[in-house]
């Protein structure tokens, strides 16, 4: 069963890939895809909380006490996402406002106490690294290519450029809520498709 | 014994130091967020609702003590005169405080505009506060001398439908503005005349 380290990061882009096949962390891919530099960014900021948190819980894997795992799991979570934040504060401040509440929430992001829990309390710390890392560009991806489906439909627009001109009347339901929900069941429906055996 | 000793030492050495490292980590960015808010935030806020103002209100700005609060006013000059005063207050809104910037002329005791500045409601429901343009432009020539409240409260303003706690928390920064302005008119009608 023992996959080698760039197994570890390629399962994150494809076999388990958030949120369409490890179907996790849907609160922010509803809410955050509405236009492709919020998913980016989103996915950026959990990117660096993933690594950051699955190799700290990787390196204390042996001290932290079994029955308060959890909790100690939390606190390193919620520092590097704090840390998040107030770095997105000051390096990157219109990011910071059109994401706003979905910064603190990567704490309840279940992909991030996910792969805590499950990969990087059992393992070293190099593959820890390697999965936080493949699963999280896993998941920019998919925030940033649902967000592209439902920027150019529903805004006419990629990365806040117009595509079409003024005479493009915008689907605006796809930036919407239901658009999401409706936009990332069919990309599931796709990939089940695809990775039917 | 031992080992119950243990899980709470454990999970106080995690808090301690990570709450170490946040402060440094905070203290580290508090200058250069500041200087943002005050560039994407404030800045912007300030130029719209003051926009024709012949001076540049993030260089005419005063400060006052109000109770234990110390509040930033900026000066708008139109025609020549500091006719009219920005300045920011807070409503609790549906994720939060929300920031609400609001000029008043100092004549007519209109507010001349508003601007949200900072605010935590939910993107693309509560976050309309910031660009719905009917709901912005009804606290325009609301006179400030009496409370400024939402229908649903025995007002006079409509609130975003859907958004009507994010709404409110603007209506109650609207109104602690016109509060704020009332205890303070001479004392800023003397900083702007100095």
């Amino acid at each position: 069963m023992a996959k080698t380290v760039v197994q570890e990061f390629t399962k994150g882009l494809w076999a388990e890939i958030p949120p369409f096949r490890l179907v996790l962390g849907l609160c922010p891919t509803l809410a955050v895809t509405k236009a492709v530099d919020g998913g980016i960014g989103m996915g950026i900021a959990t990117t660096f909380v993933l690594v950051c948190s699955n190799v700290l819980v990787s390196i204390l894997r042996n001290v932290i006490p079994k029955q308060v795992r959890i909790a100690c799991f939390i606190v390193v979570i919620a520092t590097f996402v704090t840390v998040v934040e107030l770095l997105m504060q000051a390096f990157a401040y219109p990011l910071f406002l059109q994401l706003g509440i979905f910064i603190p929430l990567i704490v309840v992001n279940c992909i991030v106490l996910g792969r805590a829990e499950a990969f990087a309390s059992k393992n070293k710390i190099i593959p820890s690294l390697a999965d936080g890392l493949g699963i999280g560009i896993g998941f920019t991806l998919s925030l940033t290519t649902l967000a592209t489906i439902r920027e150019i439909l529903g805004n006419g627009s990629f990365y806040n450029i117009s595509l079409f001109g003024p005479s493009f009347e915008p689907f605006t339901f796809m930036i919407e809520a239901p658009g999401a929900f409706i936009c990332l069941g069919l990309m599931l429906g796709i990939m089940n498709m695809l990775g039917k055996k | 014994m031992r080992n119950l000793l243990r899980l709470f030492i454990t999970v106080a050495v995690f808090s301690a130091v990570a709450g170490g490292l946040l402060t440094a980590v905070q203290k580290g960015t508090k200058e250069r967020i500041e200087y943002q808010q005050l560039l994407f935030v404030k800045g912007p806020a300030i130029l719209r609702i003051l926009e024709g103002c012949s001076n540049d209100p993030l260089v005419d700005r005063f400060k006052l003590q109000d109770g234990d609060v110390e509040r930033s006013f900026f000066i708008g000059k139109f025609d020549g005169k500091p006719s009219t005063v920005a300045f920011e207050t807070y409503g609790g809104g549906f994720g939060g405080d929300i920031g609400v910037m609001v000029a008043v002329n100092l004549e007519t005791d209109q507010i001349v505009g508003i601007g949200v500045t900072t605010h935590s409601e939910t993107p693309g429901i509560g976050s309309r506060i910031m660009t719905d343009r009917a709901f912005i432009s009804q606290f325009k020539d609301v006179t400030i001398d009496k409370p400024i409240k939402l229908k649903s409260d025995g007002g006079q303003l409509d609130a975003i439908s859907g958004a009507s706690v994010s709404s409110k928390g603007v209506a109650l920064a609207v109104d602690a503005a016109g509060q704020v302005y009332r205890r303070l008119k001479s004392e800023i009608i003397k900083m702007v005349q100095a």
